[in-house]
């Protein structure tokens, strides 16, 4: 189905480059005070975002609350931190998650800060929006850095992976009050086709009316009882792929998508452990504290007594990303190797 | 503060400030710095004999930068500060007694003990809790203007920073994005010669920072930054310029601190000669020789005496406040607090 095509059975199918457009135009809508900053956001004849996210929306709200910036993402993740203190709901666009370190002050000093050191009179209400993951585009505009956020107390850090919840989740985060690391994978948007994602079907069904995700809590994506995977991004699909094949070995995955990765939805995630007494995590991330790291302890922490086998985490190898197809697939997390660590952890 | 010194401030708004000020406000700014530099002392003994804790970078000899840019402020107006933010925050505005009890880790400090010397602030004011990194406030303060000139309001930021400040990265972003958005900001440069130990003309081939402003189509500015008279009239160009949407301006103020950059720091790096020449321009001194043309000196000592009283009256506030309870420090990290109570 040609994505966003009118209902053919009830369903309105969107991509998720779609579902955050709409999310974004309601929340403008909505509340005067939120606004877009970014590099190429709404310049006349341009991109509307690195990946098109935002086509159209300069034509409806204008430059005033579209707000094109120079090359300068200290400046204007500083300018989206300063209008935040001052009651404002920015929606600043980095273009690729990999451009985070040149503003790594104003978002883990500044931002995720200010409402502590203020003792709670200061609030930074803004949602980050961070294209990330590997589409052949090497070490500087592929990475994966989820898991540097989820160690910084004063942010909470989203994953998402479907055009439904990274509606609602987005539609969540601009209302929330703290700053919000929204994480987006490349591969994911639709706006390129489904070939560059593995002939996946990129579109999901999105309701006209009016919904909210809350930030926090995850989804079972697959329900199972052999074993617990929870994924997000493109190992998400990979989780569910391995856990199709497997289901003709008689290994039954649960599949959660965690959403949430700051704070953990532990509630979910704990109960689904318990079930199955099993768990793989999956992220494109690397491996070496990535998040799976921290979520594999809290697992330990609380549900040791509940597991039948080591935990086990596939994740992107502890190198640089490459751009060379071969190199790059051998680095990221394969159906073949999440399927692997699967087997493995159901053995015994 | 001036309150507590029993001289009610005047509100200045755009219009006055091209005016002097008028006898009774040259009394006002000399209590203001007077009140500045005797809280510095006071708060360096208090350190010694370990009553507060951390460490401390102060201002002594800055003062009328403080006090010159912002008497041209209302109170609706928003600064950022840096690590030696003392004097910004008393005269901005922030209750003399929450900066002591914050001073002291105290529950009834102006951030509940979370922020202490470094981020010092009070949004009540306008001011942010103090930005510690150098050049950390030259990138935030443009959301503030971006704010004021998105919500059409007529409020200003200023941004103080030091003439390190000036070799960041920060510097040049926020200056850029501030002149290419036409926003309502004064980027007010406490040039003090050195940054910690390194003397800036080995840091900088421009002397003067107020030259880079040129680079980005920006007004800049030169003043005697040991007078405050003359800090307050360049102070209300630069602040009427950005209310009026001509801005931003950045306003270089040549100065210099009399203590160290911090709490042990002795000033090996510097000559007592040098140090003795800045002092013979101490801001103070210099308005009480003015002001002691139509004063008697008598007049003078009592106002000095009426200051050392209210800092000994915020001192007692700050001794005798409780402290902040130990399992306040888990909390107040999140507006909004999702997941599980991180007290066990």
């Amino acid at each position: 189905m040609t994505p966003g095509a009118p209902p053919a059975n009830g369903e309105r199918r969107l991509t998720i480059a779609e579902a955050l457009r709409e999310a974004i135009a309601e929340e403008m809508r909505h509340d005067e005070k939120v606004f877009l900053i970014g590099e190429d956001v709404g310049i006349p004849g341009g991109f509307g975002g690195a990946f098109g996210v935002y086509l159209g929306l300069t034509e409806e709200f204008g430059h005033d609350r579209i707000i094109d910036t120079p090359i300068s993402e200290k400046a204007l993740a500083g300018a989206a931190v300063g209008a935040a203190l001052m009651g404002m709901r920015p929606i600043p666009d980095l273009q690729y998650a990999d451009f985070l370190f040149e503003c790594m002050d104003e978002l883990v000093n500044q931002a995720a800060k200010m409402r502590y050191m203020s003792n709670g009179k200061l609030s930074v209400p803004m949602v980050l929006r961070c294209p990330v993951g590997t589409a052949n585009r090497g070490a500087q505009h592929g990475q994966c850095p989820e898991s540097y956020f989820v160690h910084v107390p004063g942010l909470k850090v989203v994953c998402v992976s479907d055009a439904y919840h990274a509606k609602g989740l987005l539609k969540s985060a601009v209302r929330d009050d703290d700053p919000v690391l929204f994480f987006e994978h490349k591969l994911l948007y639709g706006s390129k086709g489904r070939e560059q994602a593995g002939g996946m079907d990129l579109t999901a069904h999105v309701p006209e009316e009016e919904y909210f995700f809350p930030i926090g809590k995850a989804v079972v994506k697959r329900e199972g009882t052999s074993v617990t995977v929870v994924a997000t991004h493109m190992s998400l699909y990979r989780s569910l792929a391995a856990a199709e094949e497997l289901a003709h070995d008689g290994i039954d995955c649960e599949v959660i998508d965690p959403l949430t990765l700051l704070p953990f939805d532990e509630d979910t995630i704990f109960a689904s452990v318990r079930k199955t007494g099993r768990l793989v995590i999956a992220h494109e991330d690397t491996l070496t504290a990535g998040w799976g790291a921290e979520l594999a302890a809290r697992v330990a922490e609380e549900c040791l007594y509940s597991l039948q086998a080591p935990i086990r985490r596939v994740a992107s190898h502890d190198v640089p990303l490459p751009v060379a197809p071969v190199l790059e697939q051998t680095v990221v997390p394969s159906v073949a190797r999440i399927k692997a660590a699967l087997q493995r952890c159901c053995e015994g | 503060m001036s309150t507590d010194a029993g001289v009610e401030r005047a509100a200045p708004d755009g219009a006055a400030i091209t005016a002097g000020p008028d006898a009774a406000h040259e009394v006002d700014l000399y209590l203001r710095m007077l009140m500045i530099r005797r809280f510095e002392e006071r708060v360096y003994l208090l350190y010694l004999q370990g009553e507060i804790p951390g460490t401390l970078h102060q201002s002594q000899g800055q003062e009328a930068v403080a006090v010159g840019v912002c008497d041209v402020l209302r109170r609706t107006d928003w600064i950022t500060s840096t690590h030696r933010p003392h004097g910004h925050a008393l005269a901005k505005g922030v209750d003399l007694r929450a900066a002591m009890a914050e001073l002291f880790g105290k529950a009834t400090g102006c951030c509940g003990g979370k922020g202490g010397s470094m981020h010092l602030g009070d949004p009540a004011v306008g001011m942010l809790p103090a930005i510690a990194i150098v050049g950390g406030g030259n990138t935030v303060v443009t959301g503030l203007g971006l704010a004021f000139k998105l919500m059409r309001t007529d409020q200003v930021a200023v941004c103080f920073f030091g003439e390190g400040a000036s070799n960041e990265g920060a510097f040049h972003e926020g200056l850029n994005f501030a002149a290419v958005q036409h926003l309502p900001i004064v980027f007010a440069c406490e040039n003090n010669l050195y940054g910690a130990s390194t003397p800036f003309h080995q840091t900088s081939l421009v002397p003067d920072v107020a030259a880079r402003a040129a680079a980005y189509g920006v007004r800049g500015e030169i003043v005697d930054g040991m007078d405050v008279l003359a800090v307050r009239e360049a102070a209300g160009r630069a602040v009427a310029e950005a209310r009026t949407g001509a801005g931003p301006v950045l306003l270089e103020c040549k100065t210099y601190r009399f203590a160290g950059h911090s709490r042990g720091d002795v000033r090996g790096y510097r000559s007592r000669d040098e140090e003795a020449a800045w002092k013979e321009r101490d801001p103070i001194v210099r308005l009480r020789e003015r002001l002691a043309v139509t004063l008697d000196e008598g007049v003078l000592d009592a106002m000095d005496a009426r200051v050392e009283r209210t800092i000994d009256d915020a001192i007692e506030f700050a001794r005798q406040s409780p402290l902040p309870r130990a399992e306040d420090a888990l909390t107040g990290a999140y507006a909004t607090v999702i997941g599980r109570e991180l007290m066990p």
